[in-house]
């Protein structure tokens, strides 16, 4: 036999032998072991920097640059036939007042250039902000006041600190005069980040000083509205028609076989049968919430549905049998003792449906939720964009402005999600029930 | 009325039907003392009678609201001066349009012709008329079916069966959305896809090299043939996708063995849904970070190499699309790496293997399946991923493997030709439904092949 041919270990050799591949065997093992913690904490780190780089970006977003001027409200300029007429107060050149009311601020800026430059340090929006407050008070007309007026978007820029000083006149968007005006309104205490009151209100807009989140924000919630009307009423039936009522048979097979496969399917193909079917067939007009809402029920169905019979399934058989065995049918046993029940899990799905819902954005280009709004969007027909779809517009701004606002929307996009998903966190902690 | 006062008032009246009914039922036994005498409870006969008063109503209404548009714009045309009447289908379309604008309240009436006025007040007119009439007929269907019902309620009528009979078919029906929305899906598509291929043979898009979907304004245009080989967007797609599984597979399968093997229960409880955290975010908030952030670092490392780093790289979208991922591969293998019986690791175990060898030998093996069920669904998703490679990678169809350059991919395409202003006839918008098909058949592909091989993986274990 080869074994006798082979020379005998002693015991102190094979304790060796083994005590070698012991040290490689640990030695492997804590090296799998940190690779998994690695893989753990990188994961963690994208998340941390992730946040880090949105809200470093972002929270500048809710504070906007103001320069405090004294304005005398000329009545030559306002008002030059004394009738206090709101129409012609409303039709008044305030540009004309703040021009002159910054040239005696600045006595230096002479000639059209720098008087022109030194108009551009306010925003493009600052008159109608002077205009509302003559319409609204016109015992103003003549008298002087001091007032925060909104800086332009460069003027931001430069007080956040994203504007670069050393690099040469030319390839600034500020010149050397208007950033010696700036540094001197500054060391003055007349220039301040103040509260954006615009972001939080307003409607979009090209300048990035007057752009808000409102508009998006309402289109959302008119969508996330319509969607929660239509596909949790839709999604819970079908999960007790599967669960409680249907027989299985092919049919059935066919349905669930469905679901499992649409919860899958990109988003971006729903987009394409919202444009085919609802746009298209239906004529139903492009950029409302009601098509968006529409694209999103039919997205967040699957989601609803698994969850349901989740819920529906994890309600014992016992249930059931002693409510029919007093008597109770088929619709009363699942009305009035199993889905009450099962209702905690499947507003939890519904909650992570919706969240999914809100965060959803490439259906809705699909459908022409791209458009520029203005106004805010005041029913389900009218055209809206949406928080995510703001976002998307916002990031393909060329104006360096943006991308602190993009930032901000986001910031305020995930503050919904974040609640959200608590709200779900918590409805699932309170209510779970082992049985 | 306007339909949505319509529909108040219908609820209204639905709200009525079953008070009458339920209070019909008491009546006829007299009073609550005598409940006992009636078939069903009384709330079922309300029920009975709301049912009859709403549901009848409101599909005549649905009908209506469908059809309304279309019978009026016929009535419309057919009143037309005869020379706007034989204007080709395309002007009169345009026509229509300026009616409906008109009618909608977006144009100032005063802006337009006399004709278009004339029709939209001829418009105005007929809808006025249509919606009078389906007041009517809504509210005398309703209050009909109210008083016909009340006067058949008997003691002995078996309300509840029927309205559990009505219920069952109303679940039923709503089960049925499931498959219409994919019937929906394929027949769009694939209707829109089948024009496009009437136009561009199927194996000059499957197997082409050249993209670059411009058509013609005039027929004498200098390049006017656009050129619509798909190739270069699949094997975008593909290098994409691939850069994120290349990514997205280690991280998540390590931090699944960690999570599911060697964490202590309380680093997993808050480990597990943060890392999940990183599935709940936008896709929109990676593509920013990914076209704010990582591109630029990615083309500034690139820099310091020596290396020629576009900005809208492939590995920039890879790598961020990656880390999205991560979650759905790490829950997905965690899962499968749980349902693996105990007493697999304890034999290895017994046999004297180190955690690390009963994982990568006997707990892997076994869940291997499954796994790689995960990662299929995992790719499924890379594929169809849309907004992080809308914003973080290019329009380029260029058709290379290097990671560096940038590529572009099917999602891409399919917003870049559908969002703005399009004609549903003109090649360039068909062919978006055609590369939806693809995206379609193949997502559809994987995910079958997935769910399939994760559930044979789960019966063998049950």
């Amino acid at each position: 036999m080869n074994s006798t041919n082979r020379p005998r270990r002693t015991p102190a050799e094979t304790q060796a032998i083994v005590e070698t591949s012991l040290r490689r065997r640990y030695w492997a093992e804590r090296r799998f072991r940190a690779y998994g913690f690695t893989a753990v904490t990188a994961g963690m780190l994208f998340l941390v920097y992730l946040f880090f780089v949105i809200f470093s970006n972002g929270l500048g977003a809710f504070q906007q640059t103001r320069i405090q001027v004294s304005i005398f409200y000329d009545p030559q300029l306002i008002d030059p036939t004394g009738s206090r007429n709101a129409e012609d107060l409303r039709g008044a050149d305030y540009a004309g007042v703040i021009r002159a009311s910054l040239r005696t601020k600045f006595p230096d800026a002479e000639g059209r250039a720098a008087s022109r430059e030194l108009v551009r340090l306010v925003s493009g929006s600052a008159p109608f902000e002077l205009q509302k407050k003559v319409v609204a008070d016109p015992a103003l007309i003549g008298t002087t006041e001091n007032v925060w007026l909104l800086a332009s978007d460069t003027v931001d820029l430069l007080r956040k600190g994203h504007i670069d000083r050393s690099l040469a006149e030319a390839e600034r968007p500020l010149s050397d005069r208007q950033l010696g005006w700036i540094d001197k309104v500054q060391a003055g205490g007349a220039l301040a980040l103040k509260f954006n009151k615009t972001f939080v209100t307003g409607g979009d807009s090209r300048e990035p000083e007057n752009a808000g989140i409102w508009g998006a924000a309402v289109g959302s919630f008119f969508m996330l509205a319509l969607t929660l009307l239509l596909s949790f009423p839709i999604g819970v039936a079908t999960a007790i028609y599967l669960e409680e009522f249907a027989n299985r048979n092919r049919w059935t097979d066919l349905i669930e076989v469905n679901i499992n496969n649409l919860a899958a399917v990109p988003s971006i193909v729903f987009g394409l049968l919202g444009l085919a079917v609802f746009i298209g067939f239906f004529g139903l007009p492009r950029s409302a919430p009601l098509v968006g809402a529409m694209v999103l029920t039919l997205l967040t169905l699957p989601t609803i549905i698994i969850a349901s019979r989740a819920a529906l399934k994890a309600v014992p058989p016992s249930i059931r049998e002693a409510a029919l065995g007093m008597g109770a049918s088929k619709i009363q046993m699942v009305t009035h003792h199993v889905l009450p029940l099962a209702m905690p899990g499947m507003l939890t799905g519904t909650i992570i449906g919706m969240a999914r819902a809100l965060g959803e954005s490439a259906p809705l280009l699909m459908i022409g939720m791209v458009a520029f709004v203005v106004d805010i969007p005041r029913g389900v027909t009218d055209a809206a964009t949406a928080l995510p779809v703001q976002v998307f517009l916002w990031s393909d701004s060329p104006e360096r402005g943006f991308v602190e606002k993009t930032s901000g929307a986001i910031i305020v996009l995930l503050a919904f999600l974040v609640v959200m998903n608590t709200t779900a966190v918590i409805l699932r902690k309170r209510f779970e029930r082992r049985w | 009325m306007t339909p949505v006062a319509l529909t108040l008032a219908l609820c209204l009246i639905t709200v009525g039907a079953f008070w009458i009914g339920k209070s019909r039922s008491l009546a006829l036994v007299g009073g609550t003392r005598r409940v006992r005498h009636l078939h069903s409870l009384p709330s079922h006969y309300g029920l009975m009678t709301a049912m009859w008063c709403a549901l009848p109503a409101l599909l005549v209404m649905g009908l209506w609201l469908t059809m309304q548009d279309a019978i009026i714009l016929r009535l419309v045309v057919d009143h037309l001066p005869a020379g706007v009447r034989d204007l080709s289908a395309n002007d009169l379309s345009l026509v229509m349009n300026d009616v409906r604008n008109v009618v909608a309240g977006n144009v100032p009436a005063a802006s337009v012709s006399d004709t278009v006025r004339g029709a939209s007040a001829e418009y105005i007119g007929l809808r006025g008329i249509s919606r009078m009439a389906l007041t009517v007929v809504v509210l005398v269907m309703s209050i009909g079916a109210i008083i016909v019902v009340r006067s058949r309620i008997t003691p002995e009528l078996r309300a509840r069966n029927r309205v559990e009979r009505v219920v069952e078919w109303l679940l039923f029906g709503c089960s049925t959305i499931a498959v219409f929305t994919t019937l929906g899906i394929v027949a769009s598509v694939a209707f829109e896809a089948f024009r496009f291929f009437s136009m561009i043979s199927p194996i000059d898009f499957l197997f082409g090299t050249s993209w670059s979907p411009q058509m013609a304004i005039r027929a004498d245009q200098v390049g006017s043939s656009g050129s619509f080989g798909a190739v270069p967007l699949f094997a975008g797609t593909a290098l994409i996708s691939f850069i994120a599984m290349a990514i997205a597979v280690p991280i998540g399968l390590f931090s699944a063995i960690y999570l599911a093997e060697y964490a202590h229960p309380k680093f997993r409880t808050w480990a597990k849904p943060l890392l999940e955290v990183l599935a709940g975010v936008p896709t929109v908030v990676y593509g920013f970070f990914a076209a704010l952030t990582i591109g630029p670092a990615l083309r500034g490392w690139g820099e310091s190499l020596g290396l020629d780093v576009a900005s809208e790289s492939a590995l920039a979208a890879g790598f961020v699309m990656g880390i999205m991922i991560i979650p759905f591969v790490s829950s997905l293998a965690d899962d499968m790496i749980s349902a693996v019986p105990q007493s697999l690791r304890d034999g290895a175990y017994a046999l004297g293997a180190t955690r690390s060898e009963t994982i990568r030998q006997v707990v892997l093996r076994a869940a291997l399946p499954g796994i790689v069920g995960g990662v299929l669904l995992a790719v499924s998703r890379a594929i169809g991923e849309t907004m992080i490679v809308v914003m973080a990678a290019g329009l380029a169809a260029n058709l290379t493997a290097n990671p560096l350059e940038a590529v572009t991919t099917v999602t891409v395409q399919i917003v870049t030709l559908l969002v703005g202003d399009q004609e549903f006839d003109s090649p360039k918008t068909l062919a978006a439904f055609a590369l939806g098909l693809v995206l379609f058949v193949v997502t559809l592909a994987l995910n079958v092949l997935a769910l399939h091989v994760v559930r044979k993986y789960r019966e063998q274990y049950e």
